[in-house]
């Protein structure tokens, strides 16, 4: 484990680098998944607007 | 020959709702392709025989570039396809590309340089490949920032597409730099005709890899689509039915 973790010595660059990128993937899930709220709500409050003027 | 299947394929109820049913059977394998890439690169893989361990870098660095490239490409065939058949659809597509694209690239900047720094002796350097990619995630951010700047949304889709499209230039760019000029970087190990130069258990798991990202960008995508479908779409009834579910 301890030799697995130490990466022959590169240990300091392999583990950021899968960090950043997994970090990128996680976020890619979050930012989509928020964007999408954030449409749906406003087009939410669109037809509320649209309701009260009909 | 009818072509109400083209309207059909491109109007935006139908696209969204085929967007919401498509994400699963796309985000699933890209999760299960990415765990078994990450065993197979982190473990099975044996070490390179110059870089050691420290190649392993490349499962995470190679993919993120792929996407890098690969969005881009997407973006700009989307908002080409929506400038000459002014296909709201496209550009909701090429919208939602870019903070994908946008982020891939981040992380292949600092991949590239977490593993320049050691195999190099530098985390930077003003070279051909390194220069061009970052080009690429100015293109990006350009334009997310002229999108945002721009009030009108349909006049926000036109400009924006212009760039997306012109930008399209760097591609080729970024792919054919370590072979027009002397880079320090190396040249492709897959992404080249003939054969790939690494051996069968480091190529499996790189490739798995790539797949992995590719299925996981189209099930971001289509998540976005949604979004950005519904912005693009103005008191239609057929949002009213999608909010309630």
């Amino acid at each position: 484990m301890r030799e697995f973790l130490d990466m022959g010595g590169y240990a300091a660059f392999v583990w950021p680098s899968y960090a950043v990128t997994l970090a990128v993937v996680v976020l890619n899930i979050v930012w989509a998944r928020s964007s999408l709220a954030r449409s749906r709500a406003a087009a939410r409050r669109r037809l509320a607007a649209a309701g009260a003027d009909a | 020959m009818s072509w109400t299947w083209f309207h059909r394929l491109a109007s935006p109820p139908h696209i969204y709702r085929l967007a919401q049913r498509l994400t699963p059977w796309f985000a699933w394998p890209a999760g299960a392709l990415i765990l078994a890439a990450l065993y197979g690169g982190l473990v099975l893989a044996p070490p390179d025989y110059q870089q050691g361990d420290g190649f392993r870098i490349i499962y995470m660095h190679a993919p993120s570039a792929w996407m890098s490239l690969m969005v881009y490409t997407t973006m700009a065939v989307a908002a080409a396809v929506a400038l000459i058949w002014r296909m709201k659809v496209a550009h909701a597509v090429a919208a939602s590309c870019a903070p994908i694209g946008a982020s891939f690239t981040i992380a292949a900047l600092v991949t590239g340089s977490l593993w320049g720094e050691p195999m190099w002796g530098t985390w930077w350097e003003w070279d051909p490949r390194l220069t061009s990619e970052l080009i690429l995630l100015f293109l990006y951010l350009g334009y997310m920032g002229l999108r945002g700047a721009i009030e009108d949304p349909q006049r926000a889709d036109r400009t924006s597409a212009v760039l997306a499209v012109v930008g399209i230039v760097n591609v080729p760019i970024i792919h054919y730099s370590v072979t027009w000029w002397n880079s320090l970087h190396q040249a492709p190990s897959v992404m080249r005709l003939g054969k790939p130069t690494l051996s069968t258990p480091m190529l499996v798991p790189l490739l798995m890899m790539m797949l992995g990202f590719t299925l996981f960008f189209v099930a971001v995508l289509l998540v976005r689509l949604r979004g950005e479908i519904l912005v693009r779409e103005r008191s239609a009834s057929w949002i009213r039915e999608v909010l309630s579910t």
